[in-house]
């Protein structure tokens, strides 16, 4: 079985502890809303990151799959430097530029709820659950763009039989971090932190739904959800929720953030369905990054396009109501 | 004096412009051009007109004359961002596809209030000219107060289009009622010293000389 080794960052990489305190005082002086607000300025002038360097990291031992091999993947500088991750501010780049205070290591998931006994998970073992595999997915967002990503990890099922839940287990609720520390996005209550998201047993269980650990055959950079984020391809991309802290079974629907911040907009389900409009803007075509500025939008498919595999979770089901 | 003035705000207003031409052939327009170059024709459509508006005021704080000589400029550009943000929708983003259009700006409320706001600016800047002042008479002024209109409608475009985080949109509104404070308190004011007549009038007059010294220095 393929053993991924854990990267181990040089201490020449650790920002000293002087110089985080000082950023932390700089990013408190400015008020992180001025910085910000002055985003609106910086449309002429390019703004100065704060972000540590971060090196990228191989993964050593990953299999391949046929999944998404006549895709053509968007390019690493845009699947990294063009992100939603508002615990690292609500601008695209903003993740990018911040995502170096997130320490993704140690990190350690707990996993509670309707399961036999809740459990703790290092990244390490959870590295070690499954063999890892590469899956190249298309990623519909929300807001009408989209992407083809190659990730690296394993199903959820994998850790869903590892973490043995009960018959009362009817949905799996997800936690990011909380830590205003090293995401500074939190200082701002943009949403209602720590970002949750959720989905029902069968969804949580079928095999498109992935646990993902890396990206483009390395580990996970940070503004991607690192160490461990979903993936859940036919879903609209906030359901993919990042920096995983916790793993919650219950046996009540869980209220997502973006549902608690606007529940007429964005609910449980989310399934890609370019039938069903936002409120407030089409869902019916896509811009695929990468393109280019003079390219057409696409045509979004129903469950973005995964409608074969996983058009049977939902029969029955208005997918206007249950949006 | 007011010549250099008015070259140095032209070749400024194009700055955002030419920064745009600049960035798309040097490949620097990010991950999503389309988006950048359309939120960016957007972003100064709206300091063009919040500069325009804020001319008036520097006016009546400063008690300088030129912030009325360069006001039309201003205007004009605001209507040429304007243009360029419907254009870059249209085209790039819609690739001139009518219906979708069409059916964009009936069902979907953000792009209906800025669609307004742009159909408000033509008879604007059609009307922007010496000839039409002159032509129009106290009926300029009028029609002209439908800036202030288009100033809230442009900040609903912006504010309804953003998914949570309205700091941004904010911003603008602030900036837009402040610049319309300062006249309601400023006619208050005035109101109150000349008693019963409105002043309504004596503005016209001071707004029309300026507008026809405006022309007489030309660019």
């Amino acid at each position: 079985m393929a053993r991924p080794t854990i990267p181990h960052i040089p201490s020449s990489e650790i920002t000293p502890r002087t110089v985080y305190d000082g950023r932390r005082d700089f990013l408190k002086a400015a008020g992180f809303g001025l910085v910000s607000g002055a985003a609106i300025m910086s449309g002429l002038l390019p703004s100065a990151s704060h972000a540590a360097q971060i090196t990228r990291q191989k993964i050593e031992r990953f299999g391949k799959t046929p999944y998404g091999q006549e895709e053509t993947l968007t390019l690493y500088e845009d699947v990294t430097t063009y992100n939603n991750f508002y615990e690292f501010g609500t601008g695209k780049s903003d993740p990018a530029a911040n995502a170096g205070l997130l320490k993704p290591h140690p990190w350690t998931v707990s996993i509670e709820g309707q399961i036999k006994k809740p459990k703790t998970i290092t990244i390490e073992e959870l590295l070690r659950l499954a063999p890892l595999e590469e899956r190249i997915y298309r990623m519909r967002c929300v807001e009408g763009w989209s992407m083809v990503i190659p990730w690296v990890g394993f199903p959820l099922a994998e850790l869903i039989k590892w973490a043995e839940p009960t018959g009362n287990a009817k949905f799996v609720e997800f936690v990011t971090l909380n830590n205003p520390m090293m995401m500074p996005g939190q200082n701002l209550a943009v949403l209602d932190w720590p970002y949750t998201e959720g989905l029902r047993m069968d969804e949580a269980m079928h095999l498109l739904t992935l646990l993902a650990v890396g990206l483009y055959g390395e580990v996970l950079p940070n503004q991607n959800g690192a160490p461990v984020r979903l993936v859940v391809p036919w879903k609209y991309g906030f359901k993919g929720i990042k920096s995983i802290v916790k793993i919650r079974f219950t046996e009540q629907m869980p209220v997502s953030a973006w549902m608690k911040a606007n529940s007429r907009e964005y609910g449980f389900y989310s399934n890609v369905n370019p039938a069903v409009d936002h409120p407030r803007w089409s869902q019916a075509t896509e811009r695929r990054i990468g393109d280019g500025l003079f390219a057409r939008r696409r045509k979004t498919l129903m469950f973005n396009g995964y409608a074969e595999q996983v058009g049977q979770l939902y029969t029955g089901m208005d997918l206007r109501k249950y949006f | 004096m007011i010549k250099k003035v008015k070259i140095t705000v032209f070749i400024l207003a194009l700055i955002p412009l030419l920064r745009l031409l600049w960035l798309a052939s040097a490949n620097g327009l990010g991950a999503n051009p389309v988006e950048f170059v359309i939120r960016s024709l957007g972003t100064w459509t709206l300091v063009m007109l919040l500069m325009t508006l804020a001319m008036t005021p520097l006016r009546l704080l400063a008690n300088v004359s030129w912030p009325i000589q360069i006001r039309r400029m201003l205007g004009l550009f605001t209507f040429f961002y304007a243009c360029l943000h419907l254009l870059a929708y249209a085209g790039l983003d819609q690739w001139f596809d009518w219906i979708a259009i069409s059916k964009d700006i009936v069902k979907h409320p953000y792009v209906l209030v800025g669609f307004s706001a742009f159909l408000l600016l033509i008879p604007l800047a059609i009307t922007s000219s010496n000839a039409m002042i002159k032509r129009l008479g106290y009926h300029w002024k009028t029609l002209h107060r439908a800036i202030y209109l288009i100033g809230v409608l442009a900040v609903v475009h912006y504010w309804w289009l953003v998914k949570k985080d309205i700091r941004e949109p904010l911003l603008y509104a602030m900036v837009l009622v402040f610049l319309l404070g300062i006249r309601i308190a400023h006619q208050k004011r005035s109101r109150a010293r000349v008693g019963t007549l409105p002043d309504a009038p004596v503005a016209v007059t001071t707004d029309l000389q300026h507008a026809v010294a405006n022309n007489i220095n030309g660019l």
